[in-house]
């Protein structure tokens, strides 16, 4: 726990209020959204303005208290769970200020608290469009986004975070402030170092403005719904979708379990038997995704979907996205603890990893779900248990390592869009390599000397 | 408040006692497992949107009292304190993506906790005295009413609130609803009339605010029962819901309440059960019949009058198919609604007091921006956090200025105390109506 007189040296910069240090207090700072075990940290700081960061990065650093950097709290890989007893959480909460959208140059800059939901909303309200859409937007942060490479359901045409991170400006470990970027589209000024914070999940620097780029919006969209009696051939289909030259703005999948769970949960009629659902939506100019909706759907149909629907207003479209909306709250629901990976393979190995997780479940005896974006192969297996069941517990641990095995053997990635935080660093060099391991190191100690950010995170500091 | 916190050891507290209220709160643990963590519940509450702080969001409750379950944290009365700010709105349970008992986790685990820590000695005797006999609490408010123009300075506000500043200690700049000359039940005493031409009857529960401030609304209510040819049984004596003691912990006179008020209504027969206050309907709905020491026979009719009660708007609406004409709405007078939280979280009624308001021709509804947010009140909250309290009341307040509409309507007088406060301190000019009176108001 921090010491008083530290707490004073914290009290200075942000003001009493704005920092914690009750137990209880520090117990709300323990952990994520992650299934992860908790570590409560030594003290939290709030700042309220950007100009406080650098003092605060000064005095851990001189104090040698590990940082970890937290917006809603939302990570799925533990990236926001202190790492040691000493952690400092420095709580992006009020820093959350939208300083600009401007509509002449699309762009925005933000603070690194503001919400991400409610920023798409504003910046729709003055006809531009900020695409990607994290399942946790109502709540999240963009600078957890930025820190985590955030997707979501619109990646496969709109791309992720990173596609929208024009420029940033951080704390560095000396506490210098560091611009990078810039508001132009182009900009071939010196080295490119905002690709290499998005995703870098609080280890490198602490982010204190990032520039977003904006895009107009679609002027139309149009969605479908279809029932494949297999995974099989619902992935030929979506492989048939892009091979028609059409890029839907979602293509998201249900595999044969969660649309039982949703039907147990909803009952919105669901047929009980199907092996896949596809949601597919379709946006752009009025006559393009008129000419792409009848793409679609003859491909689903030609691919064997034993039913298809297309919605032809606002409610039937709201109705066929129904499924999906629910999956999460149906999965959830169905046992006490709903743990949700991201495992992402190419678009082609779809089904071999839908078998692949069935054959787990069984070997395992565990309880897998999965749905997940089908058109950019990130999938969200979901595993249904209850982690007070010490035995079944062990058992989950050993499926989600053949899990990951199974993704990789598939020449897929870890993950799509949680990141690896602590969560996932074990199965990290089989996916790269030891060298890979190793350079990453070399490039964090460069920027982090002391290993002071996000310690535990990705690669680890040391070692 | 921090200041009369007492430390574990200033209470006696023996590793064995905490040992003891862990086990307690084990019995929660089920629901408390539920929670999955997701944070989603930083969306809709209300508390947290004021202060940004996690101990102030559901999850981060639920994280403490699952802590102290653990006996990770071994300070009760910091959790306590966490648990107490929180307006008990629903928000969270309506919106949960993984369906956690939100609302039951908060009022068992307070009610836990209290049990171990104690009530307050002004709780104790407002649950355990007044509220439980209500030919005492009359007879205290017969005999304020007339003084109240001694210590409350009316203050002229189109809200007809007063202020009190003999106790400003107490009550702070709050502007408070004047007293009722005569309670309803002086007013009217028992009423037990038959169906009339809709062929059915209601019992009435008035709610105490009905009964001793808002005795308009309550006698508007009447009229249109009257009006539709509904009969009505309303017995003088009846008790408090109990929902202040069940939110406060206090489940020994919650279940005092609950009996005592299942004993009068089932000396009537009636077809529904109503009343113009949805935290009463979702009390007599959802919570009497989980009260503790009932017999089985009061259990029983505890359940089946959960059945029967309904809000007044719903009842109007969905029994008696009052139905706004075509093009209803065009009137002068422009109102906005606000969305009481036991009534569209609870109970899910948000259509019909919006019908009910149509009913009038002289009013038009205009929309007010985040309608559904919290007023702030949350029953004993307002008491016990002020400061949240007026905060979360200054959005309302800004939003119902913002709609530009001359009336604010609501289903719930608790809702009508705080918003009324909020604009007398504003000097705004918007009065606050339930929506039975403006729909009374057209009954001629």
């Amino acid at each position: 726990m921090l010491s008083d007189s530290l707490a004073k040296e914290f009290e200075a910069i942000v003001g009493k209020e704005n920092v914690f240090t009750s137990e209880a207090d520090r117990q709300n700072y323990a952990y994520d959204s992650c299934v992860w075990t908790p570590r409560i940290p030594g003290g939290v700081v709030r700042p309220t303005n950007t100009e406080q960061l650098g003092p605060i990065i000064n005095l851990c650093y001189k104090e040698g208290l590990p940082m970890t950097v937290r917006g809603a709290g939302t990570n799925l890989s533990g990236g926001t769970i202190p790492d040691t007893t000493d952690t400092i959480v420095i709580l992006t909460t009020a820093l959350n200020r939208i300083l600009e959208i401007n509509e002449e140059d699309l762009y925005a800059i933000v603070e690194p608290g503001v919400i991400t939901a409610p920023m798409a909303a504003k910046i729709a309200s003055k006809g531009l469009f900020y695409p990607p859409d994290p399942g946790s937007m109502s709540v999240s942060t963009i600078g957890g986004n930025v820190a985590e490479n955030s997707g979501g359901l619109r990646g496969l045409k709109y791309g992720t975070t990173k596609d929208y991170v024009m420029g940033m400006e951080v704390y560095a470990n000396t506490g210098d402030l560091v611009r990078c970027g810039s508001r132009c589209v182009k900009c071939a000024t010196g080295y490119a170092i905002s690709p290499l914070l998005v995703g870098s999940e609080g280890t490198l620097a602490v982010t204190s403005q990032v520039t977003l780029k904006l895009v107009p919006p679609p002027k139309a969209s149009k969605a479908m719904m279809a029932l494949f009696p297999d995974m099989q051939s619902a992935s030929k289909a979506v492989a048939a979708i892009i091979s028609a030259h059409v890029v839907p703005c979602t293509l998201e999948f249900l595999d044969h379990a969660t649309i039982n769970y949703v039907e147990d949960y909803v009952k919105i009629g669901l047929p009980r038997d199907a092996g896949a659902m596809l949601l597919v939506e379709v946006d752009g100019h009025p006559a393009q995704v008129e000419d792409d909706a009848v793409v679609v759907e003859k491909v689903l149909k030609d691919c064997g979907s034993t039913e298809v629907v297309v919605a032809k207003d606002a409610a039937q479209k709201k109705n066929i996205w129904e499924a999906r909306r629910v999956a999460i709250p149906a999965l959830a629901r169905a046992k006490p603890t709903f743990m949700m990976e991201d495992v992402t393979v190419p678009r082609s190995k779809i089904p071999a990893m839908i078998a692949g997780l069935e054959k787990i479940a069984k070997d395992r005896n565990v309880t897998i779900a999965t749905f997940g974006h089908a058109g950019d192969g990130n999938l969200h297996p979901g595993i249904l248990c209850d982690k007070r069941d010490k035995q079944e517990w062990a058992r989950v641990e050993l499926a989600v390592d053949d899990l990951f095995n199974l993704g990789l053997e598939l020449k897929g990635t870890l993950s799509g869009e949680h990141g690896i935080g602590l969560a996932k660093k074990q199965w990290l060099e089989q996916e790269t390599s030891r060298g890979s391991i190793m350079f990453s190191r070399r490039l964090r100690n460069a920027f982090d000397p002391k290993g002071l950010f996000n310690p535990e995170k990705i690669v680890g500091a040391r070692g | 408040m921090d200041g009369g916190r007492l430390s574990i050891r200033h209470w006696g507290w023996s590793m064995n006692d905490l040992t003891r209220l862990a086990n307690s709160l084990m019995a929660l643990d089920d629901k408390l497992v539920s929670c999955m963590k997701c944070g989603f519940c930083q969306a809709f509450c209300p508390v947290f949107d004021e202060t940004g702080e996690e101990g102030d969001v559901t999850r981060g409750k639920i994280a403490l009292v699952e802590n102290l379950a653990h006996l990770v944290i071994q300070d009760p009365e910091a959790v306590y304190e966490r648990l107490s700010r929180c307006l008990l709105c629903g928000g969270c349970n309506f919106s949960c993506p993984a369906g956690a008992p939100t609302m039951e986790i908060f009022l068992e685990a307070r009610a836990i906790v209290v049990s171990y820590l104690g009530l307050s000695p002004i709780k104790k005797a407002i649950f355990r005295t007044l509220l439980p006999n209500p030919r005492l609490f009359s007879t205290l408010m017969k005999l304020s009413s007339p003084f109240q123009g001694l210590f409350i300075k009316k203050d002229n506000s189109p809200q007809n609130t007063a202020c009190v500043p003999m106790f400003k200690a107490f009550i702070g700049e709050r502007h408070i609803p004047m007293l009722s000359k005569k309670t309803l039940s002086a007013k009217v005493g028992t009423r037990d009339t038959p169906a009339g031409k809709s062929g059915l009857k209601v019992a009435f529960f008035p709610g105490c605010m009905g009964d001793k401030i808002y005795t308009d609304m309550a006698e508007a209510c009447l009229k249109v029962f009257e009006h539709h040819g509904v009969g009505v049984y309303m017995p003088d004596n009846q008790a408090c819901c109990g929902i202040p003691a069940l939110t406060s912990g206090d489940l020994k006179s919650f279940g005092k309440l609950s009996a005592y008020n299942l004993d009068l209504f089932a000396q009537g027969k009636f077809d529904y059960i109503v009343t113009p206050c949805s935290s009463c309907t979702a009390t007599i709905k959802e919570h009497w019949q989980n009260a503790e020491d009932l017999t089985s026979a009061q259990r029983a009719f505890a359940r089946t009058l959960g059945e029967k009660a309904m809000d007044i708007n719903a009842f109007l609406v969905d029994v008696l198919k009052v139905t706004p004409p075509e093009g209803a709405g065009q009137g002068k007078i422009k109102v906005t609604y606000h969305e009481s939280c036991h009534l569209m979280k609870s109970l899910r009624v948000s259509k019909q007091p919006k019908d009910i308001i149509k009913m009038n021709k002289d009013y038009q509804l205009v929309p007010m921006k985040e309608a559904d947010h919290c007023c702030g009140c949350g029953g004993t909250f307002t008491l016990t956090q002020p400061e949240l309290s007026a905060k979360i009341g200054q959005r309302k307040r800004d939003n119902i200025v913002a709609s530009g509409a001359e009336v604010v309507a609501m289903g719930c007088p608790a809702c009508m105390m705080q918003i009324s406060d909020m604009l007398a301190r504003n000097h705004d000019s918007v009065k606050v109506k339930h929506t039975i009176e403006i729909y009374a108001d057209s009954l001629s």
